[in-house]
């Protein structure tokens, strides 16, 4: 039988979360904004229909909100992510193959399906997510991703198609690329899009008649693929199991200008101790890692700096404690007193790694081997209560406890973790 | 249900599940912006809770449900998965609140009751606007005196 993959998503997955458990929330407009509060992100479609741009910075729109009784929120990733994992869990009940794309995007493998049932298949999955986890949803099907991509386009902008459109079927495969503008293809961005326009291409199907040779050349071997894609011939395998993670990278903008060394110190920890979390959920480890901060390009007028520095330990590891140490030793090793009376203001700090190893397979050091033996007992224990009583309940002293940390990213307006936290259940009236 | 599903075999332990199961999803495209967030979720057994991604839990406030064995300060666990029936003990959006009612089909009426003889039920239409959001599938209440919820 033919291959069929379905690309399934969230409508306005952000919004959507918050209105499962506020019923206020209904056919009004809401928003929700990125870290610190700062652009919008997610917005429902009457958002949409009041001009908010996706991206718009909320000192922007903020009086526009307010005048029009749009409702604002802060990121909620606890509650975004588990019904994140909610709605995964539903799409397995209907095949175990899936690739989790994004937080709200997953592909799905309908190639044992029948042709004929991929629509009433799709139609039951769209009314089972709802039904189960409140959340809307539209379905795309094409024999390829990038095809699965374009469907789904098309079942989210054409209201008559009822949230599922199935390329997979000739008619509607050719009815609809004639249709579609070429710019909406997944992977043709604004520059690509310029370049196909002067070759004359229009609608997706005369960017799937184009020679791919010559795009090649114009638009690299991505372009190619692209036109291989919207042919039927799949060049994007599903990813079942997530490839190993190759770098990991902790950073965050501060809530406020930062100034003094200590602050910086407890951040990099802080975000050191996250790194640290990240490569053993994954037995990975690192023998390096390169802390950087800087001031922010926005303050026109203050001083600027900007520091990256790599430090290498003796071996690999992804102990909490020794990459804490690393990154303070980035810190101390870079950190200057500004010089007169004007201190440099730093906006952000992080840690990065790259080259990942197995744990367990890299090699041991002949001289300043670490304490691996009471360091993995000492870390899967501080794991565990964070695992069981939340993130935070037990940090390294020089990350600072998580309340009092001065300078952590802003979430004002967050809502409850109304799903994963006992003390932010909402309520039903009796 | 469709012929296809496939029930998921969740791994881990056999006698607790977590709603709906404990994060960590390895996005194959973009990384989630929601890994630095998530945390342990409400853990419930299996037999109390045998669908997961569908159950939620809500705080109780209020007496109007009485006689059906629900107080203040409870907690109802919903099962979404459910269908609701004549009987169903269901929590509802009714104009914007969410609340916990009885639900009485009678014919082609759908009315959601108090559980309380001195209050009215009112017919699903009456309200400006009322929508079944899940099945109260067991309430829990607490017999120790201010009981709070803990970790």
């Amino acid at each position: 039988m033919s291959r069929a993959i379905a690309l399934i998503d969230g409508n306005s997955f952000y919004c959507s979360c918050e209105r499962v458990f506020d019923p206020k929330l209904a056919r009004v407009p809401v928003i929700v904004l990125s870290n610190n509060d700062g652009c919008a992100i997610a917005r429902t479609a009457e958002a949409k229909a009041l001009g908010i741009k996706m991206g718009d910075p909320f000192f922007k729109i903020r009086e526009q909100c307010r005048r029009d009784g749009v409702r604002v929120f802060s990121s909620n990733y606890t509650l975004y992510g588990d019904m994140s994992a909610r709605t995964n869990a539903v799409y397995r009940d209907f095949t175990p193959r899936v690739e989790i794309y994004s937080i709200d995007e997953s592909f799905l493998d309908l190639s044992d399906v029948h042709p004929d049932l991929r629509i009433e298949l799709a139609r039951d999955l769209r009314a089972t997510v709802r039904a189960w986890t409140g959340i809307p949803t539209c379905v795309g099907i094409g024999a390829t991703k990038t095809l699965a991509k374009l469907a789904n386009h098309i079942a989210k902008t054409q209201p008559e198609l009822d949230g599922v459109c199935d390329l997979t079927d000739p008619v509607a495969y050719d009815h609809w690329l004639c249709r579609i503008a070429a710019a909406e293809v997944w992977g043709i961005g604004r520059a690509s899009a310029a370049k196909i326009e002067a070759m004359g291409v229009d609608t997706v199907a005369d960017l799937r008649d184009l020679d791919p040779r010559p795009v090649r050349k114009a638009m690299t071997v991505v372009g190619e693929r692209i036109i291989h894609e919207l042919r039927g011939l799949s060049c994007l395998p599903l990813e079942l199991v997530p490839a190993q993670r190759k770098g990991c990278a902790v950073t965050r903008s501060f809530s406020r200008r930062v100034e003094d060394r200590g602050t910086v110190e407890q951040a990099v920890a802080a975000h050191a101790t996250r790194l640290g979390e990240k490569l053993r959920r994954e037995g990975l480890g690192t023998d390096h890692v390169t802390v950087f901060y800087h001031t922010s390009t926005h303050d026109r007028g203050d001083p600027m700096r900007s520091v990256s520095t790599t430090v290498t330990l003796p071996e690999a590891t992804n102990d909490s404690l020794v990459l804490i140490r690393a990154a303070q030793l980035g810190v101390a090793r870079t950190w200057r007193e500004a010089p007169g009376d004007r201190p440099w203001r730093y906006s952000k700090a992080g840690v990065i790694t790259t080259d990942l190893m197995p744990l367990a397979a890299s090699p041991r050091a002949l001289i300043g081997r670490l304490d691996r033996e009471h360091s993995g007992p000492l870390m899967a224990a501080m794991d565990a209560c964070n695992g069981r009583f939340g993130r935070g309940t037990v940090v390294p002293a020089r990350a600072g406890l998580t309340e009092r940390r001065t300078w952590s990213t802003k979430f004002e307006m967050r809502s409850p973790r109304y799903t994963t936290q006992v003390t932010e259940l909402p309520t039903a009236r009796a | 249900m469709s012929p296809y599903i496939v029930r998921e075999l969740i791994p881990g332990h056999s006698d607790a599940v977590r709603i709906p199961i404990m994060g960590q999803a390895l996005c194959a495209g973009f990384p989630s912006p929601a890994d630095d967030f998530l945390e342990g979720a409400l853990e419930l057994p299996r037999w109390l809770a045998p669908n997961p991604p569908a159950t939620f839990a809500w705080n109780i406030s209020g007496d109007s449900m009485r006689a059906a064995g629900i107080f203040d300060r409870d907690l109802a666990v919903v099962d979404r998965s459910l269908k609701p029936g004549n009987g169903s003990v269901v929590v509802a959006a009714i104009d914007g609140e969410m609340s916990v009612k009885r639900l009485r089909i009678e014919g082609n009426v759908a009315r959601l009751a108090f559980e309380n003889p001195d209050l009215p039920a009112f017919a699903v239409e009456e309200a400006a606007e009322g929508e079944i959001w899940g099945v109260v599938r067991f309430s829990i209440r607490w017999h120790i005196a201010r009981a709070g919820l803990v970790r």
